[in-house]
């Protein structure tokens, strides 16, 4: 490695996706957080930057993992199915998983783990109940590939699609509090509905939630 | 073996005649630390490294050793605009307790007033942290309160993490590569497999052999290759040497037929010209006696609890003497003790040895946390 490419290292701007930019905002500052399925460490860095957070990351993927390590950030490798356990209760103000639910597991022990070693779990996820995917599923009979759900069903890792509703209903079956709940459109707008759960519902394409628990 | 002998070297070091207690319960009467130093240390003391060495590497990190000749073990590593970068910081690197690059061990007097009485194997069984409070010694020496980053692969991992278990307050970053928490039963076992081989050699003499001038070459060289061996992996000697032999044909029953032979072979009589066999008995002991869990009642977070330094845990994949699962189980303990820790395991075909040899994922991933670590700790960029 040359001079010039160590002095690069920290000198990559990164841009926030939509959902991480919203998450971004529900964070205090100075707090501790976790992001789970930290890709290449794009939101901590955000995090850690604009808020002073102490933002942490796991990654499964090691490639990505390297990169955020490379880039001086603090991530480890591992998953959100097995890795969560591992740390203590509480060691987090905020537990974030972004677009990552649908692809894990054991979706309700993760966000039992996530609100064991955080006081509040932040969870974003595409909604599988837009009327897109609704609307394919009934009209054409096929599984649905949309913009967000955009991989065949034979190929996809989200073995766990849920949508805003289901989602309402596991936080009530496992009391948790929703404390904050936004849904997202096609173009990248916060809906309008957000009185309207199953308006959200049909027209939000990712929908962010904030948890805590009772 | 019929090398000729290298030339003695006078090594740089500090010599504390108030001595340093052991573990095991002996006061060694006097500590001689022999160490290198690169790059400046600033002002405010703040931009030290201390790099840890592995079971037969030595102090001389980054420049041409003054015995072989060869080039530092690490200057890939480490030097100016390198991952450890010595126009940024001040590195340190001693040679360990029990050594033979001019800290005490074996081969040194026993007692102060009597030059030529040595240890031998009366020399205590000194243990990673004897090591680490030798290092601790020589740190204090050069004025330096907090290291910026302990860094180690191998042994020298285990230095790291026996840093960071036992002065945390003094660690801010901490880098163990390639290692574990404790050494486990496969390493243990091939540590014997070497030291029987230098017990079995005549020449070891019981371990009296300056007496007659015969070092163990035989036995140490043996020791030497069975541990190279674990060092490599399958691919990365296939690769490098296949089956091919050296030579015609002709099949014959004691040369060296084949390419791997005559490699572990020139690596076994290069050893024994630099390094002495007592030194590798004891050094070998006290890997196998490192189990950090152990004095914390088996539970590893304990080591850590409310540490704030914050860790670079790194493997590689084709690692099979530390492999990925004893670096994971470090990361995971520093989790349950919500310790600030990074964990990459790098893609590597060339087994243990790799975090000694050009890895640019390895090194693009050490210089990335320490520059963030460093904006982290306020050092000038």
């Amino acid at each position: 490695m040359s001079p010039a490419q160590a002095a690069d290292i920290r000198a990559t701007p990164k841009t926030l996706r939509l959902d991480q930019r919203l998450i971004a905002d529900m964070v205090a500052p100075g707090s501790r957080v976790l992001d789970i399925g930290s890709s290449d460490g794009t939101l901590i860095d955000h995090l850690y930057r604009t808020r002073g957070c102490d933002a942490r990351g796991i990654e499964i993927d090691m490639a990505e993992v390297t990169r955020a390590v490379a880039h001086g950030l603090p991530v480890m490798h591992g998953d959100a199915d097995s890795d969560l356990a591992q740390y203590p209760d509480s060691a987090f103000d905020y537990v974030v998983l972004s677009r990552t639910l649908q692809a894990v597991e054991r979706p309700r022990e993760v966000l039992r783990q996530m609100l064991r070693i955080g006081a509040r779990a932040i969870v974003s996820f595409p909604n599988f109940g837009h009327w897109k995917v609704r609307w394919q599923l009934l009209w054409w009979g096929t599984m649905p590939m949309t913009s967000v759900w955009n991989r065949p069903w034979h190929e996809t890792p989200n073995i766990h699609p849920c949508t805003i509703r289901d989602f309402f209903q596991l936080c009530a079956a496992e009391g948790y509090v929703v404390e904050k709940w936004l849904a997202v459109d096609e173009a990248g707008q916060r809906s309008p509905w957000r009185r309207f759960p199953e308006l959200a519902n049909f027209f939000g394409e990712q929908a962010l939630f904030q948890l805590r628990k009772i | 073996m019929d090398q000729p002998d290298l030339p003695d070297i006078a090594h740089q070091h500090v010599a504390f005649d108030d001595g340093l207690a052991l573990e095991c319960g002996v006061m060694l009467p006097r500590l001689v630390v022999a160490y290198r130093s690169y790059g400046a240390l600033n002002a405010e003391r703040s931009n030290a490294v201390l790099i840890c060495h592995a079971l037969t590497g030595d102090q001389y990190v980054a420049e041409r050793h003054p015995q072989t000749g060869r080039g530092g073990w690490w200057e890939a590593v480490v030097g100016p605009g390198l991952p450890i970068d010595t126009d940024r910081f001040f590195v340190i690197c001693a040679n360990v307790l029990g050594g033979c690059m001019g800290s005490t061990g074996p081969g040194s007097a026993r007692d102060p007033a009597q030059p030529d009485l040595l240890w031998g194997t009366d020399f205590p069984p000194v243990t990673i942290r004897d090591m680490v409070r030798a290092q601790k010694r020589l740190v204090e020496h050069l004025g330096i309160d907090r290291l910026f980053a302990v860094v180690g692969g191998s042994m020298g991992g285990l230095q790291v993490l026996e840093w960071a278990a036992t002065f945390p307050a003094h660690v801010f970053a901490a880098v163990p590569i390639a290692t574990a928490a404790y050494h486990s039963a496969q390493n243990i076992a091939f540590n014997e497999v070497g030291r029987q081989a230098i017990f079995a050699d005549p020449d070891w003499q019981g371990g009296r052999y300056w007496e007659t001038g015969r070092i163990p070459a035989r036995g140490l060289a043996v020791a030497r290759m069975v541990a190279h061996i674990t060092y490599l992996s399958e691919q990365a000697l296939t690769r490098k040497f296949g089956r091919r032999l050296r030579g015609g044909q002709a099949i014959s029953l004691f040369g060296d037929m084949f390419e791997v032979e005559s490699y572990l072979r020139h690596q076994g009589s290069t050893f024994v010209q630099r390094f002495d066999a007592n030194s590798y008995l004891t050094i070998t002991r006290a890997m196998d006696y490192f189990d950090l869990a152990a004095d914390h009642d088996d539970d590893l977070s304990a080591a850590f609890s409310g540490t704030r330094t914050r860790f670079c845990i790194i493997s590689f994949s084709s690692d099979w003497l530390f492999p990925t699962a004893e670096s994971r189980a470090v990361a995971r303990a520093l989790n349950r003790a919500a310790a600030n820790v990074s964990f990459v395991e790098i893609a590597s075909d060339k087994g243990h040895d790799a975090f000694l040899l050009d890895e640019p994922d390895f090194h693009r991933t050490l210089a990335g946390f320490l520059a963030g670590c460093a904006e982290h700790a306020g050092l000038p960029a």
